[in-house]
């Protein structure tokens, strides 16, 4: 490996940290979506600067080409945060639902009160 | 005086059409209920329908509910559940708003609900010819087969949009209404049968829509079998949920 790469390695890993890091403080990312971006950065500044680590890893685990170690993790990094957010989206999905009839049974109450809609002689119940 | 055709039993009773799109039909559809169920009270979700199905059901005497974007059925009537639970009605019927049920069967239906806590107004029990064949006939048949086990009562029709709840179903659906695809007639019955809630038929005679077809392409059918059998899995698999108890807040 020659120096230039070791350097390209070591960069990019502390551009990915860095923009994570600046991120969270600006509050523009939430911690807990944040954390699986943040293992990643971590593991490729790791990487970054000991890439033996990652050829004895791969010896350790029985895998040919050290690389494919790298691919393997990253896609597994990629399918958790993805995973995540359609989880995340099935709430916010969820959360919305209920919004919406909250807005819808106010704005019943609404034009009831404006006389824009009649209201029911048989509402059995005073409404709150 | 009007309100003597309708039995005591029923007049707390909401009906609810979800609506989406409906103006040529939901008009026609209220007045027709206003004439032969008197003093029901309609509740017409608007499920973000971007033309004046709002407008031709307040003109016929409907409240509408206006929900502010399109939810589905499903969404659209867990709305309507809980407006029924915070205006304090009893019983629930869900009809379609494009006319194909017929609302003479409405009092059969409540009726029923003094020994059941849903009655599905169902369309392959004698009355009536439904036209699905194929495919999409099989398909009715196995779902009915499944959700017959599940809830111990011999069903023959389980994707009817035609359905009167009583005070526990209400309670219920008010909470737990899916809004997934079919989740308004296959999981909210299993879900119902989950909470013990005992579910019945009556036959009913369904009526050509005023406007639109339900698919019979045989292709069409076999990928809303694949899709049901999904969804019933599903429905299957997730946890039981309880009767939420009276008065919850």
């Amino acid at each position: 490996m020659s120096t230039a790469t070791y350097i390209l390695g070591i960069v990019s890993a502390l551009i990915a940290l860095f923009t994570v890091v600046e991120l969270l403080r600006r509050r523009r990312l939430r911690e807990r979506h944040a954390v699986w971006w943040f293992v990643a950065a971590l593991l490729a500044l790791l990487l970054g600067v000991f890439p033996r680590m990652l050829t004895t890893l791969a010896d350790l685990l029985g895998v040919e080409v050290p690389t494919n170690l790298v691919f393997f993790v990253s896609i597994v990094i990629l399918f958790l945060v993805s995973l995540q957010h359609s989880s995340e989206l099935t709430g916010l999905e969820d959360k919305t639902r209920v919004l919406a009839e909250e807005s819808a049974l106010q704005k019943v109450r609404l034009e009831r009160l404006e006389g824009l809609q009649n209201r029911p002689s048989s509402d059995f119940r005073p409404e709150p | 005086m009007t309100e003597a055709h309708v039995p005591a039993s029923a007049q707390q009773t909401l009906l609810v059409l979800p609506a989406f799109n409906e103006q040529g039909s939901v008009g026609d559809v209220l007045r027709e209920i206003a004439e032969v169920l008197p003093g029901l009270r309609c509740l017409v979700v608007n499920d973000g329908s971007t033309d004046s199905t709002r407008q031709r059901a307040i003109e016929a005497g409907a409240t509408v509910l206006d929900l502010p974007f399109n939810l589905g059925v499903g969404g659209a009537m867990r709305a309507g559940f809980k407006y029924a639970v915070a205006n304090g009605y009893q019983n629930v019927v869900q009809i379609d708003a494009d006319g194909q049920h017929d609302p003479r069967n409405v009092l059969a239906l409540v009726a029923r609900l003094d020994a059941a806590d849903i009655v599905i107004g169902a369309r392959f029990a004698g009355a009536g010819e439904y036209g699905a064949r194929g495919p999409r006939l099989w398909a009715m048949v196995v779902l009915a087969k499944v959700i017959s086990r599940i809830s111990r009562v011999p069903l023959t029709d389980v994707t009817s949009g035609f359905k009167a709840n009583g005070p526990r179903a209400v309670r219920l659906f008010a909470e737990h209404f899916p809004a997934e695809y079919l989740g308004d007639t296959l999981e909210a019955l299993v879900i119902a049968a989950g909470a013990k809630l005992r579910i019945t038929q009556v036959p009913v005679a369904m009526r050509v829509r005023q406007a639109g077809n339900p698919s019979q392409h045989p292709f069409k059918a076999a990928v809303y079998l694949a899709r049901a059998c999904i969804a019933l899995v599903f429905a299957l698999m997730r946890p039981h949920v309880k009767v939420p108890p009276e008065e919850a807040q």
